[in-house]
């Protein structure tokens, strides 16, 4: 069981709520997926629609951890001011930490993502830093105070799988012990799957469910996918090979030719 | 006075955060606050003075991935 700063998850799936064709069809998702976290964010609101309080009521009603996020920021101080607001309204210390770096990725501005970590951990806050699969930032993000890392698999909303395996590999081997998800980049529940072979302890994605043509049955696909890939990690896999290797026994093959 | 309210000009007749928030129809809502790019705990509304020109950002929860 993995611990994320000493919750145990039994579902290693966790979903963006964005996108959705309708609040009822993300509530869909979220109820057959058995999901345990969503991503939420802060939006301006109007004091005469007030569209926030409904979308809240509507999460609160699921009865679902919520992981707030700093989507759209591209600075520590935005993104510091905006774990605060998040932290007042959401009433949690969870946040997933984003400081964008670059409009065409969408990729984290990781020295800024460091900084920002370190501030809002030393406040008392639990970091979920969504970061490159880089090891040595990852090592600096725990150094600042994160206990889980969360690396991408592609840029946001790509759906491009995992671009880098000998990197997230790596992250895995490097840092056996910390929690680790794929964040971001998933399109197929293949990749989640690949992603959970390779040891990884959740997936978080949002794009791949709520741009399904069902988003409900694809979000149970990804379950199932995020279950198999982990019950495989767990029943630890064969090792590959370069070259083939009979699986019938040769000793006892009669002699024929 | 006019204020600036999510980045639109509005005019507010209140001075006190907390007492301009109601007036603008925000009473029982679940928001955060900052004032000038910095964050109004829900604590500190109440005796945070505004100023013309002032810039306020109202966030609620939303959709998020």
């Amino acid at each position: 069981m993995s611990s994320f700063y000493g919750v145990e998850l039994t579902n290693r799936l966790m979903l963006g709520t964005a996108q959705y064709p309708s609040p009822a069809i993300l509530a869909d998702a979220v109820k057959r997926s058995n999901v345990e976290v969503v991503t939420v964010s802060l939006r301006r609101e109007s004091g005469s629609d007030r569209a926030g309080q409904g979308f809240w009521n509507m999460i609160r009603d699921l009865g679902v951890r919520v992981l707030p996020n700093t989507a759209g920021c591209h600075s520590v101080k935005e993104a510091v001011t905006t774990a605060h607001m998040a932290r007042e309204v959401f009433d949690t210390k969870w946040i997933k930490l984003e400081v964008i770096g670059e409009e065409d990725t969408l990729q984290p501005n990781v020295f800024e993502l460091v900084e920002a970590a370190r501030i809002l951990s030393d406040d008392g806050f639990q970091v979920f830093p969504y970061t490159t699969e880089d090891l040595v930032v990852a090592g600096r993000l725990l150094d600042a105070g994160c206990e889980v890392i969360m690396p991408w698999g592609a840029p946001i909303g790509s759906g491009q799988g995992l671009n880098n395996i000998t990197g997230l590999k790596t992250l895995r081997n490097h840092f056996p012990d910390v929690p680790l998800v794929v964040d971001a980049g998933i399109g197929l529940p293949s990749h989640a799957a690949h992603a959970m072979e390779l040891g990884f302890d959740a997936i978080l994605l949002n794009t791949a469910v709520a741009k399904a043509g069902d988003p409900a049955a694809m979000a149970q696909a990804f379950n199932a996918a995020i279950t198999a890939g982990r019950d495989a990690y767990e029943a630890k896999p064969m090792e590959s090979r370069d070259m083939a290797s009979p699986s019938t026994p040769v000793m006892g093959k009669a002699f024929l030719s | 006075m006019r204020i600036l309210l999510n980045g639109e000009s509005v005019e507010i007749l209140k001075t006190d955060l907390d007492e301009a928030l109601l007036e603008l129809g925000y009473n029982s809502a679940v928001v955060a606050t900052a004032l000038n790019g910095e964050f109004v705990p829900v604590t500190l509304r109440a005796g945070t003075n505004l100023e013309p020109g002032d810039s306020i950002e109202v966030l609620a929860p939303m959709q998020g991935g």
